[in-house]
């Protein structure tokens, strides 16, 4: 319908730089389609991820016009009819060939996790929980791993405290693990030693980016920290504990605003 | 030639190619088993198409019904499928699914409960209870992520992005190894192993309007089919009837049957729903046969029957095919389906909310307040690799397959939700069944390094050539032919120039050139994904031809209706001697008496335990 230019970095690790492209560009496309127009067309060899094309599984997260984004749910028509569109991976994680970064670090954090840890079933061989309780849980599960929050959370992205922190995917992560009914471990402690929550201030960079509308900081993030304060800050949680012994998770935590 | 010690190789035990629902469960099974084991994957960890998988998994667990039971599943599956399934796996499934469910809870899993606090179930076509173990319209994240999550702790290797390209066997036939591309860097890896289990998915991408993502390309049945093994009832491609129509770039993602599930109603141009026009006998005693009756189903009456809409999806994908073709379609071709009318806006935005996102953000479309525009869109292969029903063994020793690249379960139609359930069923099969393999194993198959080194040369011959054609514009030049002579509607004349077509263009495949380096080059996977569409495609092609019946997803105008003389029968395929596709008619061996009671009882004998 209309010819566009597109600039696309092209390059490896080792360095690499914008090339332009003019496409044409129909009813309705998304950016992802005229990548891979421009692909099938004028670059053959141009790496990019993709898979569903439908916003569920996160594989084709980019920066477009500096805003991270999924491609495929990205429509064209939000742009003006002569803009320039600026596609580039994201800037987080490292390069490996053109749009396509190398995002295994998450894959690590995530098996750092301790993972799930269910109380036995009852005695009919059933699990029960409500609805109401695992309404919160069930939003973190609709994380489809595009990492764009890990891009865009300046711990990550400016500071690069990889060491330090897990990041906003794996907080969540946790907070859906420690908010789960069944569950009975306890990684109130790791939160904060090894998965470093004091590190986000709570600019809510990753909430404004997450492609599925997870509540990231306010439903995850501020309810683990909270936690987390519950259980080594609060003065008369700890006098609790130090009189009636503490077994469970969830003491010390009952209080907070997570459900 | 090249010296094969110079490759990076690695050794395992057994090798799950795929990381989809089906791979993921059978290498949790290869593992509790003690055997060392890896995945190799086209995509990153959890990618796969399985999270595409919206509506739910089949379980005759009875929490919303309670007069639902294996053998109501069992009959229901049977009877989807027309008979043609195989009946042991028929059986297996519906009596293991339950279990298989309640596993993914205890690793995890967060479904949807009743009121009672148990998983839910909804209502989907052609099962006869709310049997659907769902989360919204996200079940296949759901399963995807809980055996992703779970399977990370459980000691597996898991090569991503990765392709296998070749499997690898010894001199008297067996499994001995895998040869693999890592897409990052264009590197080979060999990995040594006693078994492979397959479970690569479909080849949806052979067509253009499509619910599949661009790793179904049919490596896993190309790749057996090469080895030895045979392919089973591949002609019968299931084309989902809800697929999106408009924006054409969106043409075929998938809208999830759970809006039928829930309410949904199909209508034409002029306002008639259709569907009570396209009641198949089989169906007419169970099915509703007035809008009242439906709507009195939809408010919960347990003893109304069930809307139209949701008869199996062969039949209601021809129905939409022919309102289209009497000139009643929707402005943009295919069938409006509507939720709106039927539901509040709250409810459709918990129950579907990725529909509801998916049709707002790609469509424009709000479908609390308009209606949806859908058609017709190739989803699923009922047939694949011929395996044996308790082990997921192929004829060739050593080598397994599980979910949809594997044969047997669905016969001419699968019943939606009875993939999520077949994965993870039928990937534990695998699993055991590669480890009793390996148990009774004498002697390591060795590798030959001549096919490594025969395979290397396929493989970077594509990029070492001068010149050639493109491999995308081979790619869609071969959509084009199966949409138009392998589609949802077929004849003699059209597959027969079809699979002269295919014929033409297999030439030019084996001419295909991809420009640039090895490292993640687009074009180059393209150019070898290229081959195994190829495979599949003159499988499906020859096999539609052979079958002279309508039957399930292979609808065929010049020959309607069920045939009995094919009810017994099968299309087999292997590679002949002299590498030419061999199709033959295979008869069935008769169906165990108790099973074939079951299958053909009434409901009511069914439901009363009389059977």
């Amino acid at each position: 319908m209309s010819e566009r230019t597109f600039r696309i970095w092209r390059g490896d690790a080792e360095g690499g730089e914008f090339q332009e492209y003019k496409a044409q560009v129909d009813e309705g496309m998304v950016v992802l389609d005229v990548v891979h127009r421009i692909q099938a067309e004028q670059a053959n060899d141009m790496a990019v991820r993709w898979n569903c094309k439908a916003g569920k599984c996160g594989s084709c997260s980019m920066e477009i016009n500096g805003k991270p984004k999924l491609a495929c749910m990205t429509r064209m028509n939000i742009y003006e009819p002569d803009e320039v569109i600026t596609v580039q991976p994201v800037r987080t994680f490292p390069v490996q060939k053109d749009l396509v970064c190398d995002v295994s670090w998450n894959y690590k954090q995530n098996e750092r996790i301790e993972p799930f840890k269910p109380r036995p079933r009852d005695a009919d061989g059933q699990h029960r929980m409500l609805q109401e309780d695992v309404d919160r849980v069930q939003e973190f599960r609709k994380c489809i791993e595009c990492f764009l929050c890990q891009n865009v959370c300046h711990v990550l992205r400016d500071h690069e405290r990889q060491d330090g922190f897990v990041g906003p995917r794996f907080m969540i992560r946790l907070a859906s693990l420690e908010m789960h009914p069944l569950d009975t471990a306890d990684r109130i402690p790791a939160v904060r030693d090894e998965f470093g929550s004091g590190f986000c201030n709570i600019t809510r960079c990753c909430t404004d980016v997450c492609p599925e509308h997870i509540g990231i900081t306010d439903n995850g993030i501020i309810p683990m920290k909270e936690r987390v304060v519950d259980r080594f800050y609060d003065p008369i949680a700890i006098m609790w504990r130090k009189i009636f012994g503490s077994d469970s998770k969830k003491s010390g935590a009952s209080n907070s605003n997570d459900s | 030639m090249l010296d094969v010690s110079e490759i990076q190789t690695v050794e395992h035990d057994v090798v799950v190619i795929g990381a989809g629902g089906a791979g993921l469960r059978a290498a949790i099974e290869c593992s509790a088993h003690g055997l060392n084991t890896a995945v190799v994957c086209k995509s990153l960890l959890g990618k796969a198409h399985t999270v595409m998988a919206e509506g739910g998994m089949a379980a005759a667990m009875g929490n919303v019904d309670s007069r639902d039971n294996w053998k109501v599943h069992f009959r229901d599956t049977m009877r989807g499928g027309k008979f043609l399934n195989v009946w042991r796996m028929a059986e297996l499934h519906a009596q293991q699914a339950p279990e298989r469910v309640r596993e993914l809870e205890d690793w995890g899993a967060v479904f949807d409960r009743t009121k009672d606090g148990l998983i839910n179930q909804r209502n989907f076509g052609g099962h006869r209870f709310p049997r659907l173990a769902h989360v919204g319209d996200r079940t296949g994240l759901e399963l995807i992520r809980t055996l992703q999550d779970h399977g990370i702790h459980q000691g597996f290797e898991v090569y991503m992005e990765c392709k296998a390209y070749q499997l690898l066997r010894d001199a008297s036939g067996r499994i001995s190894g895998v040869l693999c591309l890592w897409r990052e860097t264009g590197r080979f890896m060999l990995i040594r192993c006693k078994a492979v289990i397959l479970a690569t998915g479909g080849g949806g991408k052979a067509w253009r309007v499509t619910s599949n993502s661009w790793e179904y390309s049919g490596d896993g049945a190309a790749m057996a089919y090469d080895a030895g093994a045979e392919l089973m009832d591949i002609e019968f491609t299931q084309f989902h009837p809800t697929g999106m129509v408009w924006p054409p770039s969106v043409r075929g993602t998938l809208v999830t049957e759970g809006v039928r599930g829930e309410g949904g109603i199909l209508t034409n141009s002029e306002g008639d729903r259709f569907m009570f026009r396209y009641i198949p006998e089989r169906f007419a005693s169970e099915t509703a046969d007035t809008e009242e009756e439906a709507a009195r189903w939809l408010g919960g009456d347990r003893d109304a029957r069930r809307p139209p809409e949701l008869l199996t999806r062969d039949v209601v994908a021809r129905a939409i095919t022919a309102e289209v073709k009497a000139g009643r379609g929707s402005t943009n071709g295919g069938a409006y389906l509507d939720i709106a009318t039927r539901r509040d806006a709250d409810f459709i935005k918990r129950k579907l909310p990725s529909m509801y996102h998916q049709f707002k953000e790609l469509a424009e479309v709000d479908i609390t307040k308009q209606p949806m525009q859908v058609g017709p869109t190739l989803h699923y292969f009922m047939g694949g690799i011929r395996v044996d029903a308790d082990s997921q063994m192929s004829r060739v020793p050593g080598l397994f397959a599980c979910g949809e690249c594997s044969a047997g379960l669905h016969g001419a139609n699968r019943l939606g939700g009875n993939s999520l359930s077949d994965l993870i069923v039928f990937g534990k099969l695998a699993g055991d069944g590669a480890n009793a393999y390996i148990q009774g194993l004498s002697g390591d198959p060795q590798v030959s390094d001549s096919q490594v080194a025969e395979g290397i040369r396929k493989a970077t011959v594509v990029l070492n050539r001068e010149s050639g054609p493109n491999p995308f514009v081979l790619h869609d030049m071969l959509q084009d032919i199966m949409g138009e002579y392998v589609g949802i509607i077929r004849s003699d004349e059209g597959l027969a120039m079809g699979i002269s077509k295919l014929e033409e263009l297999a030439p030019k495949v084996a001419q295909v050139k991809a420009h640039g380096s090895s490292q993640y080059n687009a074009g180059w996977h393209e150019a070898l994904d290229m081959e195994s569409l190829m495979v599949i495609s003159q499988a499906v092609a020859r096999a539609a031809l052979i079958r002279k019946e309508s039957r399930g997803a292979h609808t065929r105008i010049d020959y309607e209706g069920e045939r009995e003389e094919w009810g017994n029968k099968n299309v087999v395929i292997r590679k002949g001697p002299g590498g030419q596709m061999e199709v033959r008619e295979e008869e069935r061996s008769a169906p165990p008496a108790e099973l074939e009671r079951i299958a053909r009882a009434s409901i009511e004998d069914v439901e009363a335990g009389r059977v």
